[in-house]
């Protein structure tokens, strides 16, 4: 990471599938991982879907997503957090997830927004 | 500090819900396209929104081209509701330090 | 201030491009500069040459396109997004043996890279979901 590395969020709030947003979100983070930035991922609302496990998309014709996300560490990116109130809203824990993640309570999103330079929005 | 803007109706989305679940305190929320419907006084969000309003001080904008659009200029919109211009969503922008936009 | 614009909406589906435009063209007027346009997923239709709306609808694509040469903005249409939507340049159409090309001048067709450029290079980088 380059001492001018800028603190960038990726926020990721939408379902797999039924928009090609949460595609386009992950498709931008392997991209921007490229750029040596400071770059961290939360998924959020519905985006924390994303992460379950067991997803099979053989039969819709989508690229299976959940089989792309466990990636991330790879391309270093290490710092994927999960809403933990949007997770208990879904009955979901962190053991359905695909991904190892860190949960945060509201507050602490707010902080981690706080933290950033840039919020890129999906 | 985070601008948030939230751009779906309160009526068919939970957008707004969850924007305000995590917002922070010194954030603020600009409404936009159908998120202005959130402005009205019957909006679903209205008492959370009075409530980070008059408790956590939360600043609440709604876009007035959007809201003139819709026919809601002139309609009972929520006390909390400060109508900006585009030229006020620029300076938003400027004056936090990032945008999360939810839509 | 700097200000970059991630857009994903298409004219004449959802508004998202359309506040963009707004919040561009009162950015400008404030005195602000936009380092880059980011047209990403559907927002790379904004970006072609042949739309032809009715004479009495706002032709936003071609609003754009103004607004871009106006103010010489940097314009970029994700290259994955645009050529799975066929929005295509000379180059690319040649290269996929399409037969014909409808990107609009001032746009460049680039890779997802820009967007991380675009926010690595701005003071804030607003997004327009659709």
């Amino acid at each position: 990471m380059s001492a001018k590395a800028k603190k960038i969020l990726v926020v990721s709030s939408h379902a797999p599938y039924g928009k090609s947003t949460a595609r386009e979100s992950l498709d931008a983070v392997l991209a921007a991982s490229a750029y040596e930035q400071d770059l961290q991922l939360l998924f959020v609302g519905d985006g924390v879907f994303q992460l379950l496990k067991q997803q099979d998309t053989s039969a819709t014709g989508a690229k299976n997503l959940a089989a792309t996300l466990p990636v991330l560490p790879l391309y270093d990116i290490n710092d994927i957090y999960v809403h933990q109130q949007s997770l208990d809203q879904r009955q979901l824990t962190a053991a359905d997830l695909v991904l190892e993640v860190k949960c945060l309570d509201s507050r602490q999103v707010a902080a981690l927004m706080d933290r950033q330079e840039i919020i890129l929005s999906f | 500090m985070v601008l948030h803007t939230v751009n779906k109706s309160p009526f068919s989305h939970c957008l707004l819900e969850q924007c305000l679940q995590v917002i922070g305190d010194k954030h603020a929320l600009l409404l936009l396209e159908d998120g202005v419907y959130a402005a009205l006084t019957s909006s679903p969000a209205a008492a959370r929104l009075l409530q980070c309003h008059s408790e956590r001080a939360l600043a609440v904008y709604a876009l007035a081209p959007d809201l003139r659009a819709r026919g809601l200029l002139e309609r009972g919109l929520l006390a909390c509701v400060e109508a900006v211009s585009y030229a006020d969503f620029v300076r938003l922008a400027g004056e936090y330090d990032s945008v999360q936009s939810w839509f | 201030m700097i200000f970059s614009l991630a857009i994903y909406g298409a004219p004449y589906s959802s508004q998202a491009s359309d506040s963009a435009y707004r919040f561009a063209t009162a950015a400008l007027a404030g005195g602000h500069s936009i380092y880059r346009l980011f047209f990403y997923a559907d927002g790379v239709h904004n970006a072609t040459r042949l739309a032809a709306p009715p004479q009495d609808e706002n032709n936003l694509p071609r609003a754009w396109r103004q607004l871009i040469e106006a103010h010489a903005i940097d314009s970029v249409v994700c290259i994955a997004s645009a050529l799975r939507r066929g929005i295509i340049n000379g180059e690319e159409a040649e290269r996929y043996g399409c037969d014909a090309d409808n990107l609009a001048g001032g746009f460049e067709v680039s890779g997802l890279g820009q967007l991380l450029d675009a926010a690595v290079r701005c003071d804030r980088l607003i997004t327009f979901g659709d």
